[in-house]
């Protein structure tokens, strides 16, 4: 057993009737790592995010969270928090009840300071006497997340914790889950969006059909991956198409480039194409105003694994 | 308080899990923040009290529910009358709003994930969540009682209270039998708060869960107005709202209601058992798993109508309880209107300041027939017609007089009193408590629906 692990899973296998949602999974997340949990819709994500926090338990397989091996009981180990489909608030109590209620629940101190501290981490210090019912979106999953913060987990699974934030309520709850990272907690988060992750995970599960199809750091998902469409804006649009159709390992992506503006391109390459195409622009005397990939190396890699494992159904 | 630690023998994995009583805390917070439950709670501690001290102000009283002629005469009729309407509208509908929305409320605010990561174990939650919801509901009955009990004593007094039979008793018997009926009812009261938590678990999100122990209790009291088997009539937990009746009698008719008792808290413990197992094998990681037709159908109504047959296969075996046929025979209704009919003669008695006359110099005796039966008449109606017949000491003559019964299936009677009116007819007679219509004008008795060993 390594007990630098927050989570090892094995062979992990979930069915329900004929559907199996989980068909063998393996799973490492490290103490202290943000871990990003992508998939499409129906991957089984919720399903896994459920075996992590005790909701439900696998067919077979073996899983450990935080060094404790899970048996058949219905329930995760102590230090284990966080939400799935969103945080469950009572919109009868306020902010501060619900937080009140819950540790008062689970034995944790109920002193206004914890909970005080809880929501300023959050953001939510101004709305702590308002009752949940008039809560948007985002302030519910703040809230859901004060409410995770406020047991002291050493693993936090989250499930699109960003969802109807806005960016000064992303960049706050991108703030607290680095601050607990680097504190030693690990963090499971499951999300759509793969700005999110990109800021956030240092590796990431891939899951697909309930297998999983990538698991590792961001880096050798972009290294290992395939050739990425990059945008283009050139001083002079004509010549670098030309330098672009005369190098190696370089395709123009025709009618691609009217999107992204008159003067801009679209090329597909590999790291190592795309390098001899800017110095050749370079060489050539074209200035090079921007060049970004057309979507993020997580999005183009989740795109081409879950396609290639949905064509291989 | 400490958390309980609980060791996972089969992994070794130790999990800090929420104790019960942590668990009820949480759970009554919820309850108690919901400005639903906290109207009831308020409704059912004063509604109860106005409502009787104003009907026993008015000069028409309700005298279609039991116990609502004598709410002049004294205070302990009035929780009688309010245990009649609570029997038949307020429980169940107090059950539905509680026990109807306990596990389908977290449902309805996706809040089943939160609270199991929290408490880490369905069982201590299905638990927590059942004595939080009857904490509740004792709550609001112990209001009803308390509050129209006071309304009454507080606007009448704590005077005698007649009996289903026509027999006095005592105002501090009265308490006891109107505390002792109240805890029968609780009885009726759990099965349909089992009803409720069934419903709540396999409909989920469903209003119909909600609504199910208001509809399970309409179908029994439905039920009871058919003319049903007395085994049949029995099985039905719903019977326990009506059997309180019993204690009202001397001697009091507690057969049927230690039946009812016993068949309710049956229908309570196994809807309740049936909850549990459906809360367990739950599917959490799956929101859109709050129940369905199919499971509502194979873990609800087969069992519970599975009961039905089983309930009414040992009460025909093991009670004196007919298979067949509705209880109510000549001889028992001949015999029940004879004895009130006496009890109230002594009571006409003393209110008109004549000789004190006692039931066994009276020797009261009814012939009654129903329509053109005259012999072995039996069954609910209208039609029934019974002469009584007394003695009075020193008096030669052989005193009758004529009523006209309507029996209904579930054994209680109103007998209207139809001549001579100087014996049954309507007139003022003066009593403690003001003046008050002559009591062999019209009263109410209860047929015994079991057989029994008299006559």
């Amino acid at each position: 057993m390594d007990t630098r692990l927050a989570i090892r899973a094995r062979g992990i296998t979930r069915c329900f009737g004929d559907v199996v949602a989980l068909d063998g999974i393996d799973l490492d997340v490290a103490q202290g790592q943000i871990h990003g949990l992508v998939g499409p819709n129906g991957a089984g994500k919720t399903t896994l995010l459920g075996l992590l926090l005790g909701l439900a338990v696998a067919d077979s397989g073996r899983l450990e969270i935080l060094g404790t091996p899970v048996g058949r009981a219905l329930a995760a180990p102590d230090g284990v928090a966080g939400f799935v489909d969103g945080p469950g608030l009572y919109p009868s109590l306020t902010a501060r009840q619900n937080l009140a209620a819950l540790a008062a629940l689970r034995g944790h101190d109920t002193r206004t300071t914890e909970i005080d501290d809880v929501l300023d981490q959050v953001g939510l210090t101004h709305v702590a006497e308002d009752r949940a019912r008039g809560f948007s979106l985002g302030m519910r999953q703040r809230l859901g997340l004060a409410a995770a913060l406020l047991t002291r987990p050493r693993l936090l699974v989250l499930d699109e914790p960003s969802n109807g934030l806005d960016p000064a309520g992303k960049r706050h709850v991108h703030g607290v889950l680095t601050r607990l990272a680097a504190d030693g907690t690990s963090v499971v988060l499951s999300s759509h969006r793969m700005d999110d992750l990109e800021a956030l995970c240092s590796e990431v599960t891939i899951i697909a059909t309930g297998r999983v199809v990538f698991s590792g750091p961001l880096s050798k998902l972009a290294a290992e991956n395939r050739e990425l469409d990059y945008r283009l804006l050139t001083s002079d649009p004509e010549a670098a198409r030309q330098l672009a159709l005369d190098t190696a390992g370089i395709r123009v992506v025709e009618g691609a480039g009217a999107r992204h503006g008159a003067d801009g391109l679209v090329v597909r390459a590999l790291v190592p194409a795309l390098d001899e195409l800017v110095v050749r622009l370079v060489q050539a005397g074209v200035a090079l105003r921007e060049l970004a990939p057309v979507m993020s190396p997580l999005e183009a890699a989740f795109l081409a694994l879950t396609d290639q494992q949905e064509a291989g159904r | 308080m400490t958390a309980t630690v609980a060791v996972d023998h089969t992994s070794g994995a130790r999990t800090v899990r929420v104790s019960v009583a942590r668990g009820y805390r949480f759970e009554l917070v919820k309850l108690v923040s919901q400005w639903r439950i906290r109207l009831l709670v308020l409704a059912c501690w004063i509604a109860p009290a106005l409502f009787v001290a104003g009907v026993s102000q008015q000069a028409t009283l309700p005298v279609d529910t039991l116990f609502g002629r004598w709410m002049h005469a004294s205070g302990w009729a009035g929780p009688l009358v309010m245990l009649g309407f609570a029997g038949a509208w307020a429980l169940p509908l107090l059950t539905s709003m509680v026990a109807g929305d306990v596990f389908a409320c977290e449902d309805r605010l996706g809040t089943w994930r939160q609270l199991l990561v929290a408490v880490r174990s369905p069982r201590r939650i299905f638990v927590a969540k059942v004595v939080a919801g009857l904490t509740v509901l004792l709550l609001l009955v112990a209001g009803l009682a308390c509050s129209s009990a006071a309304g009454g004593l507080v606007t009448v007094g704590n005077h005698p209270l007649v009996g289903l039979d026509g027999h006095l008793l005592t105002p501090s018997d009265a308490a006891i039998k109107v505390l002792l009926a109240w805890v029968c009812v609780l009885a009726p009261t759990l099965a349909l708060v089992a009803i409720g938590l069934l419903g709540s678990v396999v409909l989920g999100r469903s209003p119909m869960g909600l609504l199910l122990p208001a509809l399970v209790a309409l179908t029994m009291q439905l039920a009871q107005m058919l003319p049903l088997p007395v085994a049949v009539r029995l099985a039905l937990p719903g019977y326990a709202f009506i059997a309180w009746n019993g204690l009202f009698t001397d001697p009091a008719q507690l057969g049927p209601l230690l039946i009812g008792v016993v068949v309710s808290l049956v229908w309570a413990l196994i809807a309740t058992a049936l909850a549990y197992l459906l809360f367990l094998r739950r599917d959490f990681t799956n929101l859109t798993d709050d129940g369905s037709g199919r499971r509502a159908l194979t873990a609800g109504v087969l069992p519970l109508a599975g009961l039905v047959a089983a309930g009414v296969a040992v009460i025909a075996a093991t009670t004196t309880a007919p298979a067949s046929g509705s209880g109510i025979s000549q001889d028992k209704v001949q015999r029940s209107v004879a004895t009130a009919f006496a009890h109230l003669y002594r009571m006409q008695t003393d209110q008109l300041n004549r000789p004190h006359v006692t039931e066994a110099q009276l020797k009261a005796t009814a012939t009654c027939s129903k329509g053109s039966v005259k012999v072995a008449a039996e069954g609910p109606g209208n039609d029934w017609r019974c002469v009584v017949s007394w003695h009075l000491p020193d008096v030669e003559a052989t005193g009758t007089a004529i009523y006209q019964l309507d029996v209904t299936s579930d054994g209680r009677f109103v007998a209207d009193g139809d001549g001579p009116k100087e014996v049954n007819g309507y007139f003022l007679v003066r009593t403690p408590t003001g003046d008050a219509p002559n009591p062999l004008w019209q009263f109410d008795g209860n047929v015994e629906l079991l057989r029994t060993s008299k006559g």
